[in-house]
């Protein structure tokens, strides 16, 4: 049997692993990389908690499918956005990517 | 130790060391491939947790639409970023430090928290569940509200997509 907490440290170092690579990479793309990764631990946190403390309820369930829409729609959206800054500005990176910077 | 301890520490060891390439990758495809070898491992975590349903989707919408748009947004923006050079900032240590601190308040949480190890309790039933969530999903007095919103969501998310991203003839 794995106890709850195996999960939840899961997570917290797959959240931890995210969050540096949105602090730390240049290319835009990775950015949004990073954020897959702490919304998919933010998943993985939500079933955890359904599965051990409210295994007859809905709720954990149905939170989880909200944040897979969720992702779908932001890195549609981000990597729209970053095609549409390439064409433009020739950059990926964003340190580059000033405009709205004054 | 139970087989399921065993298969649950071999994927997080391979999901973890997958996500740290992700991360600190050079090429940018590379990271897309690692990328996918993370999600797969988290399917797998979700079948451990009896939500097979979730692991379906995982397998659909992450890895079949998610990583392959970030395969094609790499490819498309290939040229400007070679892989030599720094792929990250002069000041990474303050981002590792931002991590570590963040892992370590979340560690002090879990250790003065009484629930911590809770076992899995059995499950009644868990064929049944699908057809509630999905019902659930349309009841009127349940999440139908934040499932149609959900919907409008992903529709406004694809004509932005479909604005922004695309040639504009003039």
């Amino acid at each position: 049997m794995i106890p709850l907490s195996w999960y939840l440290i899961f997570a917290a170092l797959l959240f931890c692993i995210g969050l540096f690579g949105v602090l730390v990479r240049k290319n835009a793309i990775a950015i949004l990389m990073g954020i897959e990764l702490m919304l998919n631990s933010v998943n993985i946190n939500l079933i955890a908690f359904w599965r051990y403390r409210d295994p007859d309820g809905i709720a954990g369930q149905a939170f989880a499918i909200i944040v897979f829409a969720v992702a779908a729609a932001e890195v549609a959206v981000g990597l729209a956005l970053i095609i549409s800054i390439y064409r433009r500005r020739n950059t990926v990176v964003a340190d580059d990517i000033n405009m709205l910077k004054w | 130790m139970s087989a399921e301890q065993i298969i649950f520490l071999i994927i997080a060891a391979i999901t973890l060391i997958a996500a740290l390439s992700v991360v600190i990758s050079r090429n940018l495809i590379h990271s897309a491939l690692w990328l996918i070898l993370t999600l797969s491992g988290i399917a797998v975590f979700y079948v451990l947790l009896d939500a097979g349903y979730f692991a379906v989707i995982q397998v659909v919408v992450y890895i079949g639409a998610i990583a392959i748009l970030f395969i094609f947004a790499a490819m498309l923006t290939r040229r400007v970023m070679q892989d030599s050079g720094p792929q990250s900032n002069s000041n990474w240590w303050l981002g590792a430090l931002i991590a570590l601190l963040l892992f370590a308040g979340i560690a002090l949480i879990f250790i003065n928290w009484q629930d911590f190890a809770t076992l899995q309790p059995e499950l009644t039933d868990s064929s049944g569940k699908l057809s509630e969530l999905g019902l659930a999903l349309v009841s009127p007095d349940q999440y139908v509200l934040p499932f149609e919103l959900a919907s409008v969501l992903l529709v406004a998310a694809m004509i932005g997509a479909i604005f922004v991203a695309g040639e504009k003839k003039q």
